[in-house]
Order: structure tokens, then sequence, then C-alpha cells
């Protein structure tokens, strides 16, 4: 089976090892994967801003280089909806991309889902993770791609790990693309919300499937002298969470 | 009522610094939320219920002239009158004038967004009328003179303290000095003053929530029974609603009032659920002598025919204001004007003009939890998405975020460029961040970094290590 990762432009530029994360786990559950080269950026900023000339731009590049794999995977919920929901929207007035968009809508995958739903693959033999972890849904993993259960599937099958559930993890966490710049009164109010939440579990490390998200909380998390560390759940299941975790250097 | 949806960020800032509305707010969760979790618990057709109403109010849009010239003809039959309005200004003039020609001084009024939305208080006071909200909640906002902050609770945001000094305040003059502590002490007081408004009213105004065309019927559902007094015990009835809340048939609307009260309170059913047909019969014990429904447009047949047309299927139960996070941070006013939450940020625009509320589309992250409670399966998150189109499109979005998209836009366009610049970016803060791994402070990243720190790039990009012969990850 020939697997493109869609790397997503966030995991490409800060934190590159949620990518091989995610190869390692596609490898173990048997895809050949390839990265196209010529992938950059989904388009979603421009999409959600209105510039849907630029997002329009940006999505036949995005169809041309993942054209012929079997599937296309992301390891975000964010980036697979706009594959798999928006990008057809843009093309409402153009048969030939439409149908490409939509032929690229129906091969894309968020990661845990394409891993548990498709592969059947119920995490590497030797996955272990020693503590207690909490698991934030994003919003698009949630509501645009219907991910819940598989992460926590995953996750429930690694040694060692005890998983407690958010009060509210429905909630969005403020992040919101360029929302949280645009209204950093408001996102700080809901990345709070959020903090307060995952501290009231108890649980000393979080976890989630946008690297959207986990920079804000880990952003918030760090700047409120949390004890909390934070991970992309690919990281965590392919047994990469030993090193530094999202915003810790070499001094920590 | 003039909006002030342009001043969003400095409303929302005040919001989130004001304790007492923070508190206030935190009772949406159990108050709303909560209970209309344990309803749908009890709705197992919930979905199929969903499907059903959409289908009900697309199939009424489709021929909505038709629906509302039968509903017209049934007014009439039952010996009422509809009047048709442009806009908020002339739903005002008919109302005055209405009122004018039943000779009123005192005019009650059931709760109503249309009213709101038309500015109907301060027309009717300009007039020279005494208006008097019968609903508490509207009640204490007009003591208050403030907009409501929300579309079925007006009031969420005032505390039991506010609303006792209100009451002191503006209940001397009927001879009260006792200061209302308790809830029930509140409620019974509102009871009492409000008595006497309803015996002595002259002309009572109502909403609707649903209109039914085939018998000419108006459907007001309100927990407190202010609605059957207020058109009941006046000589005239005066029924305020948008052309958006009929429906064909009482089945029709019978599927909506399941959803309405679920949706809205959590209730299967609210306390009173009151249809209105024509004024006082012959062989009626009460009633008023003469029933007028006035039909307010005000933008919406220009939504029928565009990209917005779905919102017209809203029904007003203010499921998405409760489970906005947004809403949840910053209350009503925040919004600026009467409808605020995910369904006040696609009809504002649409209403006082999308140069006047830019920021509201854009304060949204796109959660989508709005349309994942939307009774009406709205999906409120495109409609936002729309606004956004059209402001980039008409050039209302700031020229600084035009021109980092347009650099972004440009090097995403092209694979190699942007691979030279992203690397080489990445390189140098990835080198800067080592040590610490995050920046508290980084130039032009001052939304960000003022309240949480910035993780930095771990470098080399994943594309350019992918590339080397040893990629990390492999061989374990």
């Amino acid at each position: 089976m020939r697997v493109a990762l869609f790397v997503t432009c966030l995991v490409d530029l800060m934190r590159p090892q949620v990518g091989f994360a995610a190869v390692r786990l596609l490898e173990a559950g048997g895809c050949q994967v390839e990265v196209p080269e010529s992938q950059t950026c989904c388009g979603q900023p421009a999409f959600n801003s209105g510039d849907l000339d630029t997002a329009r731009a940006i999505a036949r590049n995005v169809i041309e280089a993942f054209a012929g794999y079997d599937h296309v995977v992301a390891p975000s919920g964010s980036c697979a909806g706009m594959l798999r929901l928006h990008l057809p929207t843009l093309f409402a007035d153009d048969p030939q991309w439409r149908a490409r968009a939509d032929d690229l809508a129906r091969r894309t995958h968020e990661l845990t889902a394409f891993l548990t739903d498709v592969l059947g693959f119920d995490g590497l033999g030797d996955a272990r993770f020693d503590g207690t972890v909490t698991y934030h849904d994003s919003c698009a993993s949630l509501r645009e791609m219907q991910v819940a259960k598989q992460p926590r599937a995953l996750l429930r099958r690694v040694a060692g790990l005890e998983l407690r559930e958010l009060t509210t993890p429905e909630i969005c966490c403020g992040f919101g693309g360029t929302f949280c710049v645009k209204y950093p009164d408001i996102s700080t109010h809901m990345v709070q919300d959020k903090v307060d939440d995952i501290e009231a579990t108890g649980a000393q490390t979080l976890v989630a499937g946008d690297l959207g998200c986990l920079l804000n909380i880990a952003g918030r998390l760090q700047r409120t002298g949390s004890v909390v560390r934070t991970f992309h759940v690919a990281e965590l299941l392919a047994n990469m969470a030993d090193g530094a975790a999202i915003g810790e250097g070499e001094a920590q | 009522m003039k909006s002030t949806a342009t001043e969003f960020v400095a409303n929302s800032r005040n919001a989130l610094a004001d304790r007492q509305l923070q508190t206030a707010l935190g009772r949406v969760g159990p108050g709303f939320i909560e209970k209309r979790r344990l309803a749908l618990q009890d709705l197992p057709e919930f979905e199929l219920l969903r499907a059903s109403a959409r289908d009900i109010k697309d199939r009424t849009l489709e021929a909505l002239d038709v629906h509302l010239e039968r509903f017209e003809a049934q007014v009439a039959t039952a010996g009422g009158q509809v009047h048709w309005a442009a806009d908020a200004a002339e739903a005002c003039e008919q109302i005055v004038a209405l009122c004018r020609q039943h000779g009123a001084h005192k005019v009650t009024k059931g709760k109503s967004m249309s009213a709101e939305e038309i500015g109907l208080n301060d027309a009717l006071e300009q007039a020279g009328f005494e208006p008097i909200e019968t609903d508490l909640g509207e009640y204490i906002i007009q003591l208050a003179h403030e907009p409501p902050s929300h579309i079925i609770a007006p009031a969420i945001h005032k505390n039991r303290a506010q609303i006792a000094d209100l009451f002191q305040e503006h209940h001397g003059r009927y001879g009260i000095t006792h200061r209302a502590e308790s809830v029930p002490e509140i409620v019974d007081e509102a009871r009492q003053v409000l008595r006497e408004q309803f015996l002595a009213a002259d002309v009572g105004i109502t909403g609707a929530n649903f209109l039914v065309a085939e018998t000419g019927s108006v459907i007001v559902v309100t927990n407190e029974g202010n609605g059957d007094l207020t058109a009941s015990l006046p000589r005239a009835h005066i029924v305020v609603a948008g052309i958006d809340k009929v429906v064909p048939t009482l089945d029709d609307a019978s599927v909506l009032l399941r959803l309405l009260a679920r949706s809205a309170t959590g209730q299967a059913f609210t306390a009173y659920t009151s249809l209105f047909t024509g004024p006082r019969r012959i062989a009626d014990p009460d009633g008023p002598d003469a029933f007028h429904v006035v039909l307010v447009d005000n933008g919406r047949s220009a939504m029928l025919g565009g990209p917005f047309r779905e919102m017209l299927r809203c029904i007003r139960c203010g499921a998405c204001l409760n489970h906005c996070p947004i809403y949840g941070s910053v209350g009503g006013h925040a919004y600026g004007w009467v409808y605020p939450g995910p369904m006040g940020a696609v009809l504002t625009p649409l209403m006082t003009g999308l140069a006047n509320a830019t920021d509201l589309p854009n304060a949204s992250t796109l959660c989508g939890r709005c349309e994942a409670v939307c009774p009406m399966s709205i999906p409120l998150p495109r409609l936002l998405r729309q606004h956004r189109n059209e402001q980039h499109r008409r050039r209302l979005d700031s020229p600084r975020a035009r021109w980092a998209l347009a650099a972004w836009g440009f090097a995403a366009r092209r694979p190699r460029l942007y691979r030279l610049a992203t690397g080489l970016g990445i390189r140098l803060l990835a080198l800067l961040g080592k040590r610490r791994g995050r920046f508290a402070h980084l130039p032009l990243a001052g939304g960000w970094t003022r309240s949480r720190d910035l993780p930095a790039p771990t470098g080399p990009t994943f594309m350019s290590q992918w590339r080397r012969p040893n990629r990390p990850g492999t061989g374990s």
C-alpha cells in the first residue's frame, strides 16, 4: 500500500519528530511511506481568511503533489479536514479540478483514524510510556473527522500508560489558527480554561493529534509554571516521547 | 439600537476583566449545556427530528412567499390583519401607528427578539407611549437601559444583588420600600408590579416563535405566562415577527417545538405554549378586540436569495450561544448589538452592514460546536467564513493581515522557494531557542507571547531531514 505523508507545515517547521513518528507507525502498520517533495501547506490559513484565490492556488499544488497515492495521511485532524471537507468546495465551478479534489478527499485520513480504521493496526508491540496521560480532542479531529475513539484506543494499548479524561475534552483550546494572535485576550482566556481542566486531571502529560493546539496549550502551561509535559500523540505511540517535550530545551 | 460591534475588541477586553460577568457566564454551563444534554438523553430520535426540522424549513423557504400570503389570508379570515414592513424603521412606524389607532398609552410587551432588532422600545417612547417589558429578564434590562446579552436569557449577565438594586431604585414609585433580597422575593415583587401593568395596558405586543400558515395562528412559548397576559388582556394584540417565522402547518410547528425548548433550556416543553388566532370571538370570555401581525423583512428576503439562506432556518433557541467558547468568554454585550454568539456573528453583519461588524465573523476559532448543537443544522462556521470571503473581497480586512497572507501564499505555491525560506528561518529560530526550548518574547509575535511561551522549532525542518540517508526514527 503506497501511502503519502502529508507532513503539515507546523510539523515540518516546528517539530519534525512528529512526522518521523508518523512514518514509524505507518511503516509498522505495513505501509510503504512516501513524502512528496512539492508539498507545502494545505492552504487553510488562506481559506479561513477569506482569500479563496490563494487557497485555490495552494489547493492545486496539494492535489498535484498527492496524485496517485492509495492514501494520504496527515498527523493532524485540522489539515486532514481541510483536504477532505473544504478543498472540494473551492472548485464548485471547475468540474475537472473538482473531480480531482473529490478524489483526494476520499483518500485523505487523519493519522490515528487511518492506523485503526484502515490498517487495523493496534500499536507497536513494544510501545511503553510510564505515566498518567490526558488527551485533548482538537476541534477539527473531533467534529470534522469524527476522530475520538481511535487515538484513545491506541493510547490504551501502550504499556504503563494511564489515560485520564478531561472534564470538557470537546471544548476548543483557543488556538484557531490566526485567531490566537488576532484576539489574544479571548484566546488566552480559552487556553487558561483548558489548562485548568488539564491540571485538574492530575495527569503528568498532555497529548493531542494537532500541533497547533499543542503549541498553544504547551505555551500556556509553561508560561503559568505547570509541570505538565506535552507531546503529539504520534510521538507517544511511536516510542519517541523519551526526549524533550514540546517547548523544552537543552536546559531542562 | 445603535450597534457597537466596531468596538468588539475593546468590549471583549472589558468583558474579560469584569469579574461579576465572568461569574455569571460560568452559570451557562450547568444552566443550559447540562440541561440540554440531559433532555437529549431522553430523546433518542433527536437526529431524526433534526433532519425533519431542517427539511420543513428548507421546504418552507422554497416557497416562502406562498406560505406568507396564505398566513396573511388566514389571519384575515380569523378577523386579524397582517402588515408588511420592509425594514426596522417601517416596522416601528407601523406599530406606533397601530398603538395610536387603538388609543394606547400604556403598552405591555412580551419578550421578542424581533422587537429588539427593530429598536421598538425607543420608537414607542419617542412617540409618547410607555412600553413595559413583562418577561422578567427583559423587564430587568429595561430598568437597566441595557440590550439583552442572551437571546433567551436577556439578563443573564446580572446577578441577584444588581437586580435587587434596580428594583429598589425603580419600585419606590409603586410604594415598595422593602428591598427584595432572595430570588422568591424578587420574583414576587416583579409579579406584583407587573400585574398592575397587565391590567392597565391598552395594547399588548408579543413576538412569535412560529407563524402557522394553514390556520393563521401565532405560536408564542414562554415560561412565565407573561405572553398570554400580554396578548389577552389589552384591547389590541400586536405581533411582531420576522418573515422567517412562518411554517406551513401545525404539524410542522409541532416538530420544531419538540426541538426548541430542549435545545434552549433543556425542557421537554416550555411551561406555556400558546396559540393566538385572530381577535376575541363573540363567544370568547376574553381576548383582544383587535389582532395585528407586523411581518418584518429587514434583510431577510435578501438572505433568501444568497449564500446566507440557511440562516433563515434559525429558531432562536440560543444553543449556539451556550456552546460557543467565545460567547462563554466575553458574553453577549461584547458583540455590540442585539444578537450575540455565532448566530449573531452571522446576522449582525447582514442587518447592520459588514463594514460595521468586521470583527464578529473573525472572532471565532471555527471550532464547530455551534453547528454540532444547532437543532436546525445551520452550518454556522461556513457562514462565518462566507462573511470573511466577502470582507477579503471588499478589502475590509487589515492591510497587515493581507500582506502577511499574500507573502505566505506566494511562497506556499512555490515549493522550492518555500523550502529555502523556511529552511533558513527555522535554522535560525532553532538555534536561538535551543537552550530554553521556547521564547518568552519574539519580535512580531507579541499577540502570542504576551500570555504564552512560544515553543521553539526543534529544527532543521522535516523535509530537509527526510532527504538525509539516516533519517530519525528509522532502525529502531
